[in-house]
């Protein structure tokens, strides 16, 4: 499948079974969007009619051009990817991830929380060390040749229970070696407890560190609040700014989210790059529609353009040598995933799995508290095998609305969770969600083509 | 070729041949939580033959 579209000034083709990706110019645009529906000579005919400057030797050339790219796999190439699947079903699956609710509370009650202030439709609860180590210990009896093995302290507010997230590191520390693994850790916090002990703490152990911060102070205030409905923006921003500099502007992310009272988010992605930060994420929201923050398909225009704002700007960024990163344009043409990670996707279920603060297992944290999706637990095991076998078959290929979709290879068919809240089916797919990826995918394709082209012009 | 100029991408039908060592992050791992960034994961083999 091959996907033409102009971004930026840009004349962009993307041939998406290969991953290909070509800037042309508007007459060899124009050839290549009409090379399979037409007939050569049609095409032809049609292209001196509308580039007076251009010759039949020119458009010959083009067709040259467009067959050696075919010749090299580079563009119309076919879907030779399909029969893997039945590879990636029948494959064994090994744990390498999981998700550690290490607490079920939280010291702010944000508006949007998916995890309803921490709870998950469940009692506020701390994860014992107990309960942790046999996760860990779980996760490396499972894990089979995986040797980097992923966990992220999450919430709830993981800080709340620090004191059992340095137990556990310590733990997982002291045996990796010998167990041949690499533990990579991730804390997401609020901010609200960071100090420069659990700063020390996070720049010796963790992998990633996630800071959630939605932007301008308006736009933050109005959902990150305290218990007494006061804006945390204030109390975590110069934390935040400390942990960046002391982590060299490397291995954290800002992470926002956006709401329907913010769709120019644009402009709070903005505000963080402006206050110094490198590396910054902002997602949409999770929320029930019925939710006054709960972005809706009317927002879709807007916030598409938004992405689009964001992207030209970047490139203006790069350009001048103040560039930052932002997570969903941070696609890595020439390093990026095997096909194999794209067809299969995220692991939900299969490599990757969340832990309750009293050690149920769920496919992942957005599942946590839903008990048909309950796998079993970190004593006994997961006793739910159907489940598991169901996200074994979810992939790129078992979700119809995909096979159309020129991104389908850049989010593996998108989120399971996502799907299921809004289809019923974790085959489904989220309408609104799809729309914002494939922007999203055509604005970070755009912004490489124009870091060729910078590399080029120096 | 001088009407189109391409982009240096990884060869998708080669890495079908040898990947799947299943090391890369995890994206749930990275930032998103709620997406499938799976195109913004490095890959572990060439990262380590970097």
């Amino acid at each position: 499948m091959v996907h033409c579209y102009k971004n930026n000034g840009y004349n962009i083709v993307l041939d998406s079974n290969s991953g290909s990706v070509h800037a042309v110019d508007e007459v060899a645009f124009d050839v290549i969007k009409k090379y399979e529906k037409k007939s050569k000579n049609e095409i032809i005919t049609e292209t001196l009619e509308d580039y007076p400057d251009v010759t039949k030797a020119d458009v010959e050339e083009i067709f040259s051009d467009i067959e050696q790219l075919k010749a090299d796999g580079k563009l119309f190439t076919e879907d030779k990817f399909r029969n893997l699947e039945l590879n990636i079903q029948a494959r064994p699956t090994f744990l390498k991830a999981m998700c550690l609710h290490i607490a079920h509370d939280c010291n702010l009650c944000c508006k949007y929380c998916f995890a309803g202030e921490g709870e998950y439709k469940g009692d506020r609860s701390l994860m014992s060390f107990e309960v942790g180590k046999q996760a860990l210990d779980y996760l490396i009896e499972h894990s089979g040749t995986r040797r980097n093995l992923e966990v992220d302290f999450f919430g709830g507010e993981p800080l709340m229970n620090f004191n059992v997230v340095k137990e556990l590191v310590a733990y997982a520390r002291s045996i990796e070696k010998e167990k041949g693994k690499n533990f990579r850790f991730t804390l997401t916090t609020n901010g609200v407890l960071l100090n420069d002990e659990v700063m020390e703490w996070a720049n010796r152990e963790c992998y990633n560190v996630v800071l959630s911060l939605d932007g301008r102070k308006s736009t933050n205030d109005r959902m990150r609040v305290s218990k007494n409905n006061k804006g945390c923006y204030d109390l975590i921003l110069p934390k935040f700014q400390k942990m960046a500099k002391a982590r060299n502007q490397q291995g954290y992310y800002i992470r926002g989210t956006y709401t329907h009272y913010n769709t120019d988010f644009s402009k709070d992605i903005l505000h963080m790059a402006n206050l110094g930060f490198e590396q910054l994420a902002m997602e949409p929201v999770v929320a029930d529609p019925k939710m006054d923050y709960a972005l809706t398909d009317e927002d879709l225009p807007v916030l598409k353009e938004q992405y689009d704002l964001l992207a030209k700007e970047m490139c203006k960024r790069n350009r001048e040598g103040k560039g930052f990163t932002f997570f969903h344009y941070m696609i890595d043409l020439e390093g990026g995933p095997c096909i194999y990670k794209r067809i299969s996707g995220c692991g939900v279920g299969t490599d990757y799995m969340a832990v309750t603060p009293w050690g149920d297992l769920y496919p992942c944290h957005q599942f946590v508290g839903d008990k048909k999706f309950l796998l079993g637990n970190v004593f006994d095991g997961v006793h739910n095998q159907k489940i598991i076998n169901e996200f074994k078959l979810c992939n790129v290929y078992s979700r119809e609305a995909c096979q159309d979709c020129f991104a389908k290879l850049y989010c593996s068919g998108g989120c399971s969770a996502n799907a299921y809240h809004t289809t019923g089916a974790i085959t489904g797919t989220c309408n609104l969600s799809c729309e914002l990826h494939r922007r999203r995918v055509e604005n970070a394709i755009m912004i490489k083509v124009d870091e060729m082209f910078q590399n080029a012009d120096n | 070729m001088k009407r189109i100029m391409t982009v240096s991408t990884r060869n998708l039908t080669e890495s079908a041949k040898k990947g799947g060592c299943g090391e890369c992050q995890t994206s749930c791992q990275s930032a998103c939580k709620t997406s499938c960034g799976i195109a913004n994961q490095q890959c572990e083999a060439l990262k380590a033959t970097k």
